[in-house]
């Protein structure tokens, strides 16, 4: 089958499209923009898609921002947004990869820490944007059975998003950056882990430690709360079972509770 | 009942409280859709609250009418489900290109006005309002650029759309002077030739030279107060074709609510001089 020439409507878009990332006007501008792309004015068109790419990366990636200064930042985000503009008007979702792309970043290598915080950041979009739903309310739990709550169902509230970072305290760091707090490199170099939730209007976030992690690891792949506490145990042999499901219930970390009826 | 639109505001995030609590009789605000596409969360939550008191506009920068191409179908539900949510007042578009192969370049980027052109942009706009029930209006560029291959005229041009798919217009009076000072053309003879029995909203905003051009080349950045010779243009169209709501852009170095209230304020009472007549 044939597959149609595109018309100059398509044909123009794809040179402008080109052009806009050719920083040069060299040879590879195709014709059908080169009276255009060699006007000074076209530099406004590359600025404006250059700026709003940046000024979006650094809105969604504030700690990442702060901890490096506005100047390295802009210069990492252009060094991004040319390899990946974006693919969709909601800016807000600008840069999914951005933590990926910090670390394999080579200027970034003295940021060992840096990845770990581009994910925070991202989680705390995620959390901000989820729908709206009321967190499941600790009291529904309280109120089971103690024979019957192995088989319960925690299911994760749309808006919890959590990590395990092995390599280093990267929710301190993020959290004290995202709190406009000083940071001066005062902390124990350890394993950290974050829980961020949106149960009320706005997103909050605690420390969480491997055990539970792992627990909502668990819970988000349906598994029962026996199914939870197992891996919490596995992560974690002197995890604080009760404490920690109190701990998870009080961040909003749920947003129901079902029964798992193939385990009666 | 309709309520009457005088001078509306674009909404910053930053201005949320001050908005809520401005009771000014027949402010509005105006958003770009596009950051408020999301499932939930506390952005929807403002924008329901504002709704609540005052008029809504929806302007979106995203659905890239002027591409080859069919709108996004997933951006084009988005916009549904909010038009849906917020039932704003008024609805509007760009003539103008932004997602393209995939791609979202965030800016409004000029074409050849053929018509092949056209004839894709009225496609797309008849889409458009077919998808969201609604009438919507297409407003004119900025202009940087010399483009050969311009068949149409920009006013012929959009006033075929209006023909051809019954869309309305909003009609930028800083796009017309920045576009008339780059590219050498009248602004007056401009605004004067444009089809004002369908424009729906016009816009204000202030411009700001080139920082390695200066004055030979105006960029709309939306970071100034209305420039006096704005002001001029805006007080010669509405005493031609009567009041429209009017919108106060502002989208960089944002000054403080009062003083963006003020700047309203001076539009509205422009705007009022022939609401007075008429009445």
């Amino acid at each position: 089958m044939n597959t149609p020439m595109p018309g100059a409507l398509a044909r123009f878009q794809d040179a402008f499209a080109l052009a806009l990332l050719t920083p040069e006007p060299a040879a590879a501008i195709p014709f059908e923009v080169a009276a255009i792309t060699t006007q000074p004015a076209f530099a406004v068109y590359r600025n404006t898609v250059m700026k709003g790419c940046v000024d979006a990366l650094q809105a969604n990636y504030p700690a990442v921002a702060r901890l490096v200064g506005e100047e390295w930042f802009r210069a990492a985000a252009a060094v991004y947004a040319r390899g990946a503009l974006p693919a969709d008007p909601t800016l807000l979702r600008y840069g999914a990869d951005f933590a990926g792309f910090l670390a394999r970043f080579e200027p970034a290598t003295e940021y060992p820490y840096l990845p770990g915080v581009a994910r925070l950041d991202r989680l705390w979009t995620e959390a901000h944007s989820a729908a709206d739903e009321a967190a499941l309310d600790p009291a529904t739990v309280a109120g089971i059975a103690p024979d019957a709550l192995a088989n319960i169902v925690l299911h994760p509230h749309p808006s919890a998003r959590w990590a395990w970072f092995a390599d280093g305290p990267i929710y301190t760091i993020w959290s004290r950056n995202r709190a406009d707090e000083p940071f001066d490199g005062d902390f124990d170099w350890r394993p950290e882990g974050a829980l961020l939730a949106r149960p009320r209007d706005a997103v909050e976030w605690v420390a969480l430690d491997s055990a539970g992690c792992a627990f909502l690891d668990a819970c988000a792949a349906d598994g029962t709360l026996g199914a939870a506490a197992q891996a919490a145990l596995l992560a974690r042999s002197d995890a604080d079972l009760a404490g920690l499901l109190e701990n998870l219930l009080r961040a909003g970390a749920f947003v129901k509770m079902s029964l798992n009826c193939s385990h009666p | 009942m309709t309520m009457v639109l005088t001078a509306g505001l674009g909404l910053k995030p930053q201005h949320y409280d001050a908005a809520l609590a401005c009771p000014a009789a027949g402010l509005w605000f105006e958003v770009h859709p596009e950051n408020y596409m999301v499932a939930g969360g506390p952005r929807l939550a403002w924008l329901e609250a504002i709704r609540s008191i005052h008029a809504i506009s929806l302007h979106g920068v995203g659905l890239s009418l002027a591409a080859d191409a069919d709108p996004d179908p997933a951006h084009l539900a988005r916009l549904a489900g909010l038009v849906r949510r917020i039932e704003p007042a008024l609805i509007s578009e760009h003539l103008a290109w932004s997602a393209w192969r995939g791609t979202y370049h965030p800016d409004l980027l000029p074409f050849p006005r053929s018509s092949e052109a056209l004839a894709r942009i009225a496609d797309n706009i008849s889409r458009t309002q077919e998808t969201l029930q609604r009438r919507i209006a297409i407003e004119n560029p900025s202009h940087y650029l010399k483009i050969d291959g311009h068949a149409w005229d920009e006013i012929d041009f959009l006033a075929e759309l209006t023909q051809r798919t019954g869309c309305g217009l909003l009609l930028d009076v800083n796009n017309v002077y920045v576009s008339a000072r780059n590219l050498g053309y009248s602004a007056e003879a401009y605004l004067d030739a444009f089809p004002g029995e369908h424009v729906m909203e016009i816009h204000l905003a202030g411009h700001s030279p080139d920082p390695n051009l200066g004055d030979a080349l105006l960029i709309d950045a939306h970071d100034a107060p209305v420039a006096p010779e704005v002001w001029t243009l805006y007080a010669r169209l509405i005493a031609r074709i009567g009041a429209r709501p009017t919108l106060i852009e502002r989208d960089d170095k944002l000054p403080d609510f009062a003083t963006l209230l003020s700047e309203r304020g001076h539009a509205d009472s422009l705007l009022r001089a022939p609401l007075a007549i008429a009445a």
